[in-house]
């Protein structure tokens, strides 16, 4: 599903956040990428969702040479992939519901095709009475929540996230963890990105580590 | 479409100055045009008053002035022609002048025979005509009654000139205005741009809304100036009608006040389209997810 090989990353200004990295992540897996801060994974996963594009190496998702990929082709090739941010972004001058329906709106889906989705995915994270509330209004857990319906409402094979439980405690943490694993256990391919270690250590699924942009 | 008329109308103050920049920018040439038209309209009015008076040589007989007249007339350019012999030219002084006795004590009549003539509507010919008739050997001077008339075509053909400059400018200033207006509108929305890009969103779909906001400015700026130009030509209405009738002449403004309606809003929107589409086209790039 997801198969770097040999990856580089230079940015700019010339600093090497990743380095001859290769990995495969399989449809259907679930897996964590963690490593000290710097360690580049946000840089990975911004390459696996065409944020950035790798100096050098191939990236492959879902079959897809992504160095290849025309800049036209971003738009349709992210709809394919769900992605889940620390800080949220969400839209502060938007409702709930409005901010998970935008996947589909910009997809072009119809009106009751996307009330009907916008609620099953409010519904999915515990927030269907929360629709036509300000995300000012919600707590960090909610707001994150409301984050990961965004990236699932519009049923992405691919779900990235980016360190989602860095700003919460840990029963929040889990609760947000348990919900990855239930989006993996309808066959979505999971990829999370974090260094909260004492959580993942009691989940049985893989660890990609990244030492100073290399395979640990 | 309408979502985007709703936004406008959150921001009543920034909206309403920049339609009011486009649309004095507008009414600008839109009333230079319609105040040429009018002259136009007028000197086509005095047109028909207009004669060339040919005097002629004194050793002209009058049966050679009669063919000269018949000659002159078969011109196409020629509308009609008034012979007048140098004996009709005294007599009608006579009348009018009611110096009878004094003429009468001249050896010989000092007034020449003249030809009047009429020229077709073609105004282009005008001077070319009366060079054409002064050089006639017969001729002594070609009077053109109306040369006034001419230097107040030039005048009009200036201004009609001034008006399409005037039209260039304010039009690009159009495109600026709303120009600037849309990428403020892209900047205070940057965080949204990027959030929507990530969730998949096409240029095309992003771009779609600034260009309604834009179509919106130029064609409210467009109704706006249409009103200016109603309400200034209703203030200028009443002088010109008294003014005419102290010339006795049943000339009114014109408006144009459809032809405006029309075109102001399209004219508008066109360029507020067209200043959106420069503006995101030039910012939309620079918003990129990181
Ligand atoms: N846009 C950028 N330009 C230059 N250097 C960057 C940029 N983004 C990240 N880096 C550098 O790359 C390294 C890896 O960053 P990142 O991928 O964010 O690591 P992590 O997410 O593991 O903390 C860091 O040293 C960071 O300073
Ligand atoms: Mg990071």
């Amino acid at each position: 599903m997801i198969n770097f090989t040999d990856v580089y990353k230079r940015y700019p200004n010339n600093y090497e956040a990743l380095s001859g990295l290769s990995f495969q992540l399989d449809e259907g897996e679930m897996a964590f990428l963690t490593g000290h801060s710097g360690a580049g994974k946000s840089t990975l996963l911004k390459l696996i969702a065409l944020i950035e594009r790798s100096s050098h190496g191939q990236v492959l998702v879902s079959n897809q040479n992504l160095s290849s990929l025309p800049k036209r082709k971003i738009p349709f090739y992210r709809r394919q992939i769900g992605i889940v941010f620390q800080d949220h972004n969400l839209l502060h001058d938007r409702t709930v519901f409005d901010n998970v329906a935008l996947p589909l709106v910009i997809a072009g889906e119809n009106h009751r095709e996307i009330g009907r989705r916008v609620r099953a995915a409010l519904d999915k994270v515990g927030l269907l009475s929360k629709e036509r509330s300000l995300p000012i209004a919600l707590s960090g857990g909610e707001q994150q929540r409301v984050g990961i319906a965004r990236a699932v409402v519009n049923r992405p094979p691919i779900l990235l996230a980016d360190e989602p439980t860095g700003n919460l405690d840990p029963d929040l943490s889990r609760e947000i963890m348990q919900l990855f694993e239930q989006f993996n256990q309808v066959g979505v391919t999971v990829f999370v990105a974090t260094h909260d270690i004492d959580l993942i250590q009691t989940m049985p699924y893989r660890q990609v580590i990244l030492k100073q942009g290399r395979l640990a | 479409m309408l979502f985007s008329l709703g936004r406008l109308w959150r921001q009543p103050v920034a909206s309403l100055m920049t339609i009011t920049v486009i649309g004095i920018a507008l009414v600008l040439p839109a009333g230079l045009f319609v105040l040429s038209e009018n002259m136009s309209s007028l000197s086509n009015r005095w047109d028909s008053a207009s004669q060339i008076t040919l005097f002629l040589q004194q050793d002209v007989t009058p049966p050679q002035a009669q063919k000269l007249s018949t000659e002159i007339a078969s011109w196409s350019t020629i509308e009609q022609v008034h012979y007048q012999s140098a004996q009709q030219s005294l007599d009608e002084f006579r009348q009018l002048s009611g110096l009878g006795d004094l003429l009468d004590s001249l050896p010989n009549n000092p007034l020449p025979a003249i030809i009047i003539v009429e020229p077709t509507d073609e105004k282009a010919t005008l001077s070319g005509l009366v060079s054409r008739l002064n050089d006639l050997p017969q001729v002594d001077q070609a009077k053109l009654d109306m040369e006034w008339l001419q230097r107040f075509r030039s005048i009009n053909k200036m201004v009609q000139r001034g008006v399409s400059i005037l039209a260039i400018l304010l039009a690009l200033s159009v495109v600026l205005a709303i120009g600037n207006t849309i990428r403020l509108a892209i900047l205070s929305r940057e965080a949204e741009i990027r959030v929507m890009k990530l969730v998949g969103a096409t240029d095309r779909f992003i771009r779609r809304p600034f260009l309604y906001t834009g179509f919106w400015y130029g064609f409210l700026g467009g109704l706006f100036a249409w009103i200016t130009l109603i309400f200034s030509m209703g203030l200028l209405s009443g002088p010109v009608n008294e003014l005419a009738g102290h010339y006795g002449s049943d000339f009114s403004l014109h408006w144009f006040g459809g032809f405006m309606f029309l075109i102001l809003p399209i004219a508008g929107a066109t360029l507020g389209i067209l200043g959106a589409w420069l503006a995101v086209g030039r910012h939309l790039h620079q918003i990129e997810p990181s």
